[in-house]
């Protein structure tokens, strides 16, 4: 139909202006007829594959599975390398399962004298715990030059010189390449590699406390490099590490101090992938480094996808890993998973797509607009979107909007297993208190904030509603949270018609009567109540958030006054404990309630130990003896209990304003399938199916050019030109005319 | 001309060494080393140990200007400055904090941001230049006076308007050309086709308004009086006259900024998702990156030196009576 209309404008168009850019128009009309998409951001090749196109906005730092730690990062580690465990992707709570192994890790205890105990030993007996981990056969790495021989099994680039790299440029340069089967020896390599001088594992601190004899062998491996000459390669396999042992070709053990029963979780990071010697060997070589062709810019995994182009400021890609075999799609889940069609493809050899590219988007605008003409497969929603895309149904539920169900679009919401909150510096004489009877005082003073702060009203204006107010430090689905009318915070809210409700403002000002402040004045001098909000620099977007905080402490007459500074700055005022009241997050990195509780334990306090994470200070005899039961249990009844006493002293002592858990929603279009969200592994992309046929249906109507503008274009240029021509040959000849006069 | 030229190459080394210097001096009143460690190794589960090491392996364990414990000239050379900024003047920008080479980065990022840049450049100077003597050549007439409205009307819109509008316009609701992206060889054309032309329009006001001063400026010479009495037409008068001795403004504004056109464009690039150098610098402020930052500081200055040189070169070139000594 554009096509008649443009075919009849340009008629006329020829008609008024015979000699007007032929060629231009003829190009225009056959590029109409040939039924391609104008606007396709892919090569035409692609359309119709069994490709998954995704964005990332911000360029993953390190892609060195014992350096990635972010989540821009591990969304590309994930699919490349495979640790021994991972989540099962339907069943909730979050449960760990084999991934390379062939049955859990099996957990021995051992007392000083390395003597068997048994399992139900006292904690306080256990001096070492052992974990036996056996791995599959026949898991092979993706092709990779590392690993390429030749007939005499002589590895091919393992002993390059400046005149094998002149025409190398990019992994791909390299024409032969290798596999090899998995074996233990890799996993242990990756953990001697934790302790490598030169690549700064985030976790060697924390590893070095449980993983026996970690600390002394980053030592060892620092001298060692110290008189090696400079980038020599350190082959760890001279350097033996006494907290792990290789069994046989398929087993190992790690040997962890005391008892940990955490670690398990570590066993589904990154951090404990397989890495082969071959490839530290590799990128080793003198001159690749200076190509960026290292680890950490191309990784080599056993995982269902291998990175082959990796250019971080434009696009990244994964394909299927050809080496990989022997998963499959989960034949169980949550009761309502077979309705939803999660269990369609049950037991389907994994991945599912062949290829997915991550295109770099660093504007949210243009990646809206890309999802909505189907270039994208997922979105998720920013501010300036969240009214087009989604509503609220009667009850509060979200739903998207008409014109996103037209487009087959569909929400789906889960809570992140993170938490924003206000900290209280309990170090700070006015909030937390100095002696008894003015930490009695402190802690009426933030149960009266903690009912002021409206985090409903915070949620619903500054989080479009994604996001549930918390009751405390744990969030939903990680085990230990109570849901309902027993998970309530009784300090903030009541029950009432089924739901929580939050206690009243004049109970608020009660209590900070209570703790000395009638009406907001120290009763003792009379002065206001000033209190202090530390904050990193924030834009002029921020200022109604300011505000908004502000007059929420305004509610109860107290005056807050906001200490805006630079990141580094604010990190300083925390370690040294000079902030007042401060804001903060924590993302779980596993499921356990110990994640969360530990940044409330007396040891982690950041004043004296810059390495804690309490940041609040905040320091409860009876809860930090808790903590340290818990920690080293099982999950049990008697767990929960333990669990529960300490939220109750949490929610009583008031260290935070609980803050709210963040809801994420994502849009997916129709032909995107197996969707199951998932916050805590990132390994998911396997599961994912996609129906290119559809995708490519829908991108032809959705993005059928109009013309008519281009058209109208030449036109109007051409019609501005007229006056100024005609204007040009009156001018000329008056001006001859003038001359003929003369 | 040539010693002229040494001249100012040799000028242009203790320019260099106090950009650096003073970028240095405010990279590190801003962030302090550990800083860097910290931003570096985030936020979780972060050791002191770990910090100690970070610094000493990249080379930030030592003072940051002066060494008191060293001798002599070691006193200058052991320090975090001289060490960080020496090579560069041999132009090995050495590696980013996350381990990548600087060289290799800007390299690859640059040619993206020169597809961009060099065709706004020049088709821009083509489109104000016309734009410009048109006006001027139907001066005191309605053409100029409404074309001194639209220009004041283009200058007074953000560039980030032409942008999304653009996008929307042009992307989204006629599906002309891709919203985003960038593409390699023949096929970048048509990701650059929108930022190129929106490049162009929103640059349009200001520049259109600032040639038709020069021009019109030109036109009250004696020259062109003498021209017009010769009996030449006025097209005559003014592309073969007045535009040739208008040039030396023009080349004041444009030949300098040339070398530049390397760094790119922030906001467009970032927009239209260009691959290019236009957010590397700050991309690097906001990771604390001081690798990364001095490397692009001294790159930056070094194109606005040999910018100059190839200003005054040009002068010469067109201006006759200008001896370059």
């Amino acid at each position: 139909m554009t096509s008649i209309l443009f075919l009849c404008r340009m008629s006329l168009f020829f008609q008024i202006f015979p000699k007007m850019n032929l060629l231009v128009v003829l190009i225009l009309l056959l590029s109409a007829c040939s039924g391609t998409i104008w606007n396709n951001p892919y090569p035409s090749d692609d359309s119709g594959k069994n490709i998954l196109y995704n964005a990332f906005a911000e360029r993953p730092k390190h892609l060195d599975p014992v350096q990635s730690y972010s989540s821009n990062e591990i969304l590309f580690t994930a699919q490349i390398y495979q640790p021994p465990l991972q989540y099962h992707y339907l069943k909730r709570p979050f449960m760990l399962i084999p991934q390379t192994v062939n049955k859990m890790p099996i957990v021995q205890y051992f007392d000083e004298n390395n003597n068997l105990l048994p399992m139900e030993s006292e904690v306080a007996s256990i001096a070492y715990s052992v974990y036996e981990i056996s791995i599959k056969q026949g898991i092979y790495y993706q092709p990779h030059p590392a690993f390429a021989q030749d007939d005499q099994g002589k590895f091919l680039y393992q002993d390059l010189t400046p005149g094998n790299l002149r025409d190398i440029f990019k992994l791909a340069d390299f024409s032969q390449t290798g596999t090899r089967e998995l074996l233990a020896e890799d996993y242990i390599h990756q953990i001697k590699r934790l302790a490598h001088p030169k690549l700064h594992s985030p976790i060697l601190g924390l590893m070095a406390d449980y993983i026996v004899g970690l600390r002394e062998y980053a030592e060892t491996l620092r001298k060692a490099t110290a008189v090696a000459p400079k980038d020599a390669y350190l082959d760890l396999r001279n350097f033996p590490l006494e907290g792990v042992e290789l069994v046989d070709a398929y087993t190992y053990r790690i040997k962890i101090k005391g008892k940990y029963p955490q670690f398990i979780y570590w066993l589904a990071m990154p951090f404990f992938s397989p890495v082969p010697w071959e490839a530290d060997r590799f990128y080793a070589q003198p001159g690749l480094a200076k190509k960026n062709i290292t680890l950490d810019w191309y990784p080599v995994g056993t995982g269902p996808y291998m990175l082959t182009e990796n250019d971080p400021n434009r696009v990244m890609v994964l394909e299927r890993n050809p080496n990989f075999q022997g998963e499959f799609y989960p034949a169980e889940g949550m009761p309502d998973d077979e309705e939803k069609g999660l269990l369609e493809d049950a037991d389907k050899p994994l991945p599912f797509i062949d290829k997915i590219i991550f295109s770099r988007e660093k504007e949210s605008i243009p990646r809206w607009n890309k999802f909505l003409q189907g270039y994208y497969d997922a979105s998720g929603i920013s501010s300036d979107s969240f009214d087009q895309a989604v509503q609220l149904s009667g009850q509060g539920e979200a739903t998207v909007t008409e014109a996103m169900t037209a487009q087959g679009i569909r929400l789906e919401t889960a809570v992140a297993p993170s938490t924003y909150y206000i900290g209280f510096n309990m170090l700070d004489p006015v909030v937390g208190g100095r002696t008894e009877q003015e930490k009695n005082s402190a802690r009426k003073l933030r149960q009266a904030i903690s009912i002021a702060v409206d985090y409903e009203e915070y949620v619903s204006i500054f989080a479009n509603g994604r996001g549930i107010p918390a009751q405390g430090p744990i969030p939903p689905e990680i085990t230990g949270y109570r849901e309902g009318e027993e998970g309530i915070n009784p300090i903030v809210y009541t029950w009432q018609d089924g739901k929580a409700q939050r206690r009243s403002l004049r109970e608020a000002k009660a209590l900070l009567a209570e703790a000395g402040y009638p009406n907001g004045r120290d009763a003792r001098t009379g002065t206001p109540l000033v209190l202090y909000f530390d904050v990193t620099a924030r834009g002029a977007d921020d200022k109604s958030l300011l505000d908004w905080m502000r007059k929420q402490f305004k509610k109860i007459n107290i005056q807050l006054v906001v200490r805006s500074t630079d990141y580094n700055r604010f990190q300083d005022k925390i370690r040294k404990g000079n902030a007042q009241i401060f804001e903060w997050g924590w993302n779980a990195d596993y499921p356990d309630p110990e994640n969360f509780l530990f940044l409330l334990y007396g040891p982690q306090r950041k004043v004296g130990n810059n390495s804690g994470n309490n940041a609040a200070n905040y320091n409860n005899a009876e809860y930090n003896q808790l903590f340290e039961q818990m920690e080293k249990m099982e999950n049990s009844a008697e767990r929960q209990q333990i669990i529960d006493r300490m939220v109750e002293i949490l929610r009583q002592d008031a260290p935070w304003l609980w803050g709210y858990h963040p809801k994420d929603y994502t849009l997916y279009h129709a032909w995107y399938k197996n969707v199951k969200s998932n916050k805590l592994s990132y390994n998911t992309v396997k599961y994912l199916r996609i129906d290119p046929v559809l995708r490519e249906q829908k991108r032809r109507e959705w993005n059928e050019p109009v013309i008519w503008p281009i058209g109208a274009g030449v036109t109007v240029l051409f019609l501005s030109l007229v006056p100024g021509i005609i204007a040009y040959h009156r001018r000329e000849r008056k001006v001859m005319l003038g001359r003929s006069a003369a | 001309m040539l010693n002229y030229i040494i001249r100012r190459v040799l000028y242009a080394i203790p320019i260099l060494v106090g950009v650096n210097l003073i970028t240095f001096t405010l990279f590190f009143v801003v962030n302090t080393p550990e800083d860097m460690a910290r931003m570096h190794l985030g936020i979780k589960h972060v050791t002191d140990e770990a910090i100690i090491k970070w610094k000493q392996e990249h080379g930030y364990d030592k003072p940051l200007l002066y060494n008191k414990q060293a001798e002599g000239v070691a006193k200058l050379t052991n320090t975090i400055f001289f060490e960080k900024s020496i090579a560069m003047f041999v132009f090995d920008f050495g590696h980013a904090d996350d381990g990548r080479d600087i060289a290799y980065e800007i390299k690859s990022r640059m040619l993206p941001s020169l597809a961009i840049a060099l065709p706004v450049f020049f088709l821009g100077l083509f489109v104000y230049i016309t734009f410009a003597l048109v006006m001027v050549f139907f001066r005191m007439t309605y053409i100029d006076f409404w074309g001194v409205v639209l220009c004041v009307a283009l200058m007074s819109i953000s560039s980030l308007f032409y942008i999304i509008g653009g996008q929307f316009l042009v992307g989204k609701l006629w599906h002309l050309v891709p919203i985003s992206g960038y593409g390699s060889g023949l096929d970048a054309v048509r990701f650059l086709l929108l930022p190129v032309i929106i490049g162009v329009i929103s640059s349009t006001g200001a520049n259109v308004r600032w040639y038709r001063t020069i021009f019109l400026e030109e036109m009250n010479m004696e020259y062109v009086r003498t021209a017009r009495a010769k009996g030449l037409p006025e097209s005559i008068v003014l592309f073969r006259h007045v535009l040739k001795n208008a040039m030396i403004p023009i080349l004041t504004g444009t030949v300098v900024v040339i070398p530049l056109l390397f760094l790119g464009s922030l906001i467009a690039e970032s927009f239209f998702g260009i691959p290019g150098l236009g957010s590397y610098t700050i991309e690097a402020i906001n990771s604390q990156d001081f690798a990364v930052v001095r490397a692009m500081v001294f790159l930056g200055s070094l194109l606005y030196i040999i910018g100059l040189i190839l200003t005054d070169i040009s002068y010469s070139l067109v201006d006759p009576r200008i001896r370059l000594e």
